[in-house]
């Protein structure tokens, strides 16, 4: 957490990530940037489908349709902010010449995507049944 | 990754990453318009009232926004010389991620 706050100062204070080490060859840095646009998009992608939630399934009891809703846009607003801070700790990482950092964002994503459409599932077939 | 020292051969780069970026930031513009088209049709569901049309509007600007980061990292890929285009600056990579955010807590405002 005291990373994190430390990395949001970094986002709006580019020159202090210029001022770090060498300029990484740019295909490197290109590559981070494309990186950081997939997760954007999956960011968008997880926030598009809470908006869908809310819209296409009006026949939903309120506290799912609104859960569901929520759960996808919460996971797109984390999903977005942790793309950016993964973004500016790899582009440091490769200047100063060290590793790149490891995560455990994915898994938990992808954990939480899972537990989602499992509640989905749940709920179709208890209105199937209903 | 391609190999090593390609960089300095040409003014073509062989793996044409500054093309591949600017279609890495076309498919992003593109998905952040269907979920801004998704929050506009969230916000005047049921008819246009004082409160959906003005999400509708913050979305719209986010959307704009959005599409101002986009076009202009595309023109400086687009500007690049051999030495190959700038980095990313990051308050551009924040202001993406937060026009999203922003996008997100529209969406929070209008299913509550």
């Amino acid at each position: 957490m005291i990373d994190f706050a430390r990395n949001v100062r970094l986002w709006f204070a580019p020159q202090e990530i210029g001022e770090e080490g060498r300029t990484p060859d740019y295909r490197f840095s290109l590559a981070n940037e494309r990186t950081f646009l997939a997760w954007l998009r999956t960011a968008l992608a997880l926030i598009g489908g809470g908006f869908a939630v809310d819209q296409f399934l009006p026949d939903l009891r309120w506290a799912w349709r609104v859960g569901l809703a929520l759960a996808l846009l919460a996971a797109g607003v984390l999903c977005s902010l942790r793309a950016v801070n993964h973004w500016v700790r790899c582009e440091r990482a490769m200047r100063r010449g060290e590793d790149l950092p490891v995560s455990r964002f994915p898994a938990l994503l992808s954990l939480a995507v899972a537990v989602v459409a499992v509640a989905m599932v749940v709920v179709v077939l208890a209105r199937g049944n209903g | 990754m391609s190999g090593a020292g390609v960089s300095a051969a040409g003014a073509r780069d062989p793996g044409l990453q500054p093309e591949r970026t600017r279609l890495a930031w076309r498919r992003t513009t593109l998905s952040g318009t269907v979920a801004a088209l998704l929050a506009g049709k969230t916000a005047l569901h049921g008819g246009p009232s004082a409160v959906g049309v003005s999400v509708c509007a913050v979305c719209c600007a986010l959307w704009l926004s959005f599409l101002a980061v986009a076009h202009h990292r595309i023109r400086t890929l687009s500007e690049a010389d051999d030495a190959g285009p700038p980095p990313l600056a990051a308050r551009y990579a924040a202001a993406a991620a937060l026009c999203t955010v922003a996008l997100a807590v529209c969406g929070t405002l209008l299913v509550l």
